[in-house]
């Protein structure tokens, strides 16, 4: 690519550091304290659940205005658009011009707020110094009561860390593989152990800045959405077990909000140290399935992991069909005198139905048909419950099973 | 046949005007299929009579709490039934008080999913309004937006525009309804039309740009986009217009993605390389001779950082050596960080800390003279959800690790070692013993090295009898003080 010397207008460095944003799962505005700027005068507001804006044709949640500072880069990991060996165009951001942008595309109701992630210049220090100064910018000079995730980076300062945090609504660090030794031989400018100290450091601070119940004086906000991170998927050799095993000791230890699943994606300019085929955009949807199940439905990570084979994932069913099959005595559960536990580990029956069924049968006696005006379909859950007039007699323990309630082949071309 | 009503609702979703009828109507026991709700301007059927004014005497109805709020909201829906079918349910909840909590209910089911549509409509008209920049004639920057909902919730969204705006001067129009808000009060007024918006603004443009960069041409998912943005809101998307061409040119894009073999660093990475190399960058410790006997505590300290020589080092956050001044007289021994000191890098500074540090402030010992350390330098756990459940070193971890606290004591040279706990003690000594055994006493390790066994404070905080707390307690209090009479050098300054 020839080198540009021409000025690079605003529009230019916009498409090219969003276009270097893309690889960046998250987009969640979500989780944050709740409030507004009619006292202020200023402008913004976050009120719990984030807004969606946009969606792109990748069926991607537009919700912030998600860019680099800059995509020039110091360091050189091999999963990375913008590593130093890499040929893409490069640009650079000004403090003042992402304020604007941000500030213009929020008054304009586009975005809930800004997203923003930079490559390393100069220095880890020197690069989040420019990220802080952004969003104190927009804090301070603008008024601006909107969402802010920063990107930090993990060798940084802890002070420029504890200063991003009381600006910012969500701070997160990618712990980028699953493993330390793969992130080691990938990344040789980034240690694994940075990381986990950084995440560490995050934990410690969010909660000191919740502060006890019995305190006086509230301590000062502190990342009050929290800490999140994301994993790349099918760039190193690592199974899904190991992927879980790690997502669970990441929730585990630093109360994370959400581990995101990144399925490795071609990218320009490739390193030849990457793998030349892209895992299957269904391997990432599995992976947050389970990720649910570990939190929300009361699956533990072995069991999640043994409804698949050799340590993956079945592509093909997802996490809760594949155990419920491969454990056909635990099944038919009776809708109308089940535990929760048990209700949410029948397929197809998600939590909010679990509950509506759980408020109907205080006063009703569930039938089939009734357990059908709750859920989307029947057909995947009539093989596993009972109710006053059904019962699935040999079903539930037919050979051919899977393929009754198996989705339909033709779901495979996603992939 | 029994006498049909009619009742007049005066705006499309008049919850106020409903629920006088309503009251009424329930009051004079007038069945649902006998009642008819009409909007203003419409004529009322012939069957039925205007609704008579209310027994004097009539009571309240009663209805449970959640029962206003599903009311007013599915009023707010399209639907014309909407006003009757509020009406059945308030009827039917008469009599069955946990009408609502039969989710399998037709009625209820119905109203639910009204309710659902009316607050996505909401949502959406919050994700989906687009303002555009026009100046007013005094001068002050003016924001517009046209938008097109699909049921009457201006007057619900209005008050959300107005919190996350409130610096702003703004104007919704809608078909139906339009709203102002000038920093003062919301001000509703008639409907518009679209010629009524604004031409364009300028930012639309890098608006569209950001749009087109932001997606991910090797991740094509179409229909997953028009679930959650349908095709009856794209007309008043300026991003919309982008789509089509999005799709189409996205195979080529992801084509040209991967034909681009990789191609050679530009010079500009060999200078980084090549600098980062004269600054040296992160210290490389393999490059500093990995197997090096450490000389001092800060080697050792540095070199611990990078020690696998057990598996705890992987789930763990880090590796907590011990703290205190290199040649202090007193080294105490606890079992292995817990989660606190594992994110802080800290020993004992848990809640195991607390009580170490209360016992210490007891007996009069300045912690800050003292070194303190673990057996085991990681954290040893299981993930629980959002927990860690501390778990015991086993014998190996305990072993791989003494190779540390040898060291540690080698370079501190301590007049006393505390070991707090069985696996310190089994770590300082190289070999199990009971705390029973070894309690309280003063126990030669080398000519110049005492050791004085004791409880860890953790086993203090599992006791569930709050006696037994107590006893325990003093106990250790005793011990910490024997600490101070041994060495008094170590007493706090009075």
């Amino acid at each position: 690519m020839p080198v540009r010397m021409a000025k690079t207008t605003l529009k230019d460095k916009l498409a090219i550091l969003s276009d270097a944003a893309k690889y960046d799962a998250s987009c969640a505005s979500s989780g944050t304290q709740k409030r507004d700027s009619l006292k202020s005068k200023g402008i913004g507001s976050t009120e719990g659940s984030g807004i969606c804006h946009a969606y792109a044709p990748d069926g991607r949640c537009i919700s912030l205005l998600k860019i680099l500072m800059t995509n020039f880069c110091i360091y050189d990991c091999a999963y990375c658009v913008n590593r130093s060996s890499s040929n893409v165009a490069r640009a650079r951001f000004s403090v003042d011009e992402v304020v604007r942008l941000t500030m213009a595309f929020y008054r304009r109701n586009y975005i809930e707020g800004l997203f923003l992630s930079s490559g390393i210049i100069q220095s880890s220090d020197y690069t989040m110094e420019q990220m802080v100064a952004i969003a104190r910018k927009l804090r301070l000079e603008e008024n601006f009561s909107g969402y802010i995730h920063l990107k930090t980076i993990p060798d940084a300062s802890p002070l420029l860390l504890e200063e991003a945090g009381l600006f910012a609504d969500r701070l997160s660090i990618n712990i980028e593989l699953p493993t330390d030794l793969s992130l080691e031989a990938m990344a040789p400018e980034k240690k694994p152990r940075d990381i986990r100290r950084s995440m560490g450091h995050l934990r410690l601070k969010i909660e000191e800045g919740k502060g006890e119940k019995r305190d006086r004086a509230k301590p000062k906000r502190f990342a009050p959405g929290g800490q999140s991170t994301q994993m790349i998927i099918g760039a190193d050799g690592a199974d899904d077990a190991a992927i879980l095993t790690r997502s669970e000791n990441l929730y585990g230890s630093y109360g994370l909000r959400r581990v995101y699943y990144s399925a490795f994606s071609p990218i320009p300019d490739a390193s030849n140290r990457l793998p030349l085929t892209r895992p299957p955009l269904m391997r990432e949807h599995r992976l947050y399935q389970a990720d649910w199940l570990m939190r929300f439905y009361g699956f533990e990570r072995g069991e999640i992991v043994a409804g698949g084979d050799d340590g993956m994932l079945d592509l093909a069913i997802d996490p809760k069909l594949a155990w419920a099959l491969k454990h056909r005595d635990r099944f038919p559960v009776d809708v109308n005198r089940a535990p929760r536990e048990m209700l949410l580990r029948v397929p197809g029956l998600g939590a909010k139905v679990v509950d509506r069924l759980l408020s109907t049968r205080r006063h009703r006696t569930l039938r089939l048909e009734d357990v059908g005006r709750l859920c989307q379909s029947l057909s995947k859950v009539r093989p596993f419950i009972t109710a006053l007039d059904w019962s699935p007699g040999g079903l539930t323990d037919r050979e051919g099973l899977r393929t009754v309630v198996a989705p339909r082949a033709e779901q495979l071309s996603l992939f | 046949m029994r006498q049909s009503y009619h009742a007049t609702i005066s705006s499309p979703a008049d919850f106020g005007g409903w629920r006088a009828a309503a009251r009424t109507a329930l009051a004079l026991g007038v069945a649902p299929e006998h009642m008819v709700f009409v909007p203003e301007g419409e004529t009322p059927p012939l069957f039925a009579e205007p609704l008579p004014e209310p027994p004097a005497d009539a009571r309240q109805p009663t209805v449970p709490r959640a029962f206003p709020s599903l009311a007013e909201t599915i009023l707010c829906h399209s639907d014309p039934e909407r006003f009757g079918l509020a009406y059945r349910l308030l009827w039917r909840l008469q009599a069955d008080k946990h009408l609502l909590d039969v989710a399998s209910d037709p009625d209820v089911q119905r109203a639910r999913e009204m309710e659902k549509a009316v607050r996505r409509d909401e949502h959406k008209m919050h994700a989906f309004v687009r303002f555009r920049e026009v100046e007013d004639p005094d001068g002050e920057r003016h924001y517009i937006a046209w938008f097109e909902p699909e049921h009457h919730i201006v007057e619900r969204t209005a008050p959300f525009f107005m919190r996350r705006f409130a610096g702003m001067r703004w104007t919704i129009l809608t078909p139906e309804r339009s709203v102002s808000w000038d920093g003062g009060e919301l001000a509703f007024g008639p409907g518009a039309r679209r010629e009524d918006r604004p031409r364009d603004d300028d930012m639309e443009a890098l608006w569209l740009t950001y749009y087109g960069s932001i997606f991910n041409p090797a991740r094509l998912k179409p229909k997953a986009m028009q679930a959650e943005m349908p095709k009856k809101y794209w007309r008043n998307l300026p991003e919309a217009e982008l789509i089509e061409p999005l799709i189409r040119g996205a195979g080529a894009a992801e084509a040209r993605m991967l034909a681009n073999a990789p191609t050679l660093p530009s010079i500009r990475h060999q200078r980084t390389q090549e600098r980062t190399m004269v600054t040296g960058g992160a210290p490389d410790y393999a490059a500093y001779g990995a197997n090096r006997r450490p000389e001092d505590l800060d080697e050792a300290r540095a070199q611990a950082l990078h020690c696998k020589a057990c598996d705890l080092w992987e789930p763990a956050t880090q590796t907590v050596f011990g703290k205190g001044p290199r040649n202090a007289p007193v080294f105490f021994v606890g079992e292995q960080p817990g989660d606190q000191e594992d994110l802080a890098g800290e020993p004992f500074v848990g809640p195991a800390g607390k009580v170490f540090d209360q016992a210490l402030a007891v007996a009069g010992v300045d912690r800050t003279q003292a070194y303190v350390t673990n057996a085991v330098k990681h954290f040893k756990f299981v993930p629980r959800g959002k927990r860690r459940i501390h778990q015991k070193p086993d014998m190996g971890e305990v072993r791989a690790c003494r190779w540390w606290l040898d060291l540690e004591r080698e370079f501190v040279r301590p007049k006393l070692v505390v070991a707090l706990g069985a696996t310190a003690a089994a770590a300082v000594l190289g070999k199990t013993v009971t705390i029973k055994a070894t309690r309280s006493k003063l126990i030669d390790l080398t000519e110049t090295t005492k050791l004085l066994v004791t409880v860890h404070p953790s086993y203090i905080l599992r006791l569930p009898d709050p006696e037994a707390q107590k006893r325990e307690t003093a106990l250790f209090n005793e011990d910490m003080a024997r600490v101070r009479d041994f060495v008094p050098e170590i007493a706090l300054a009075a």
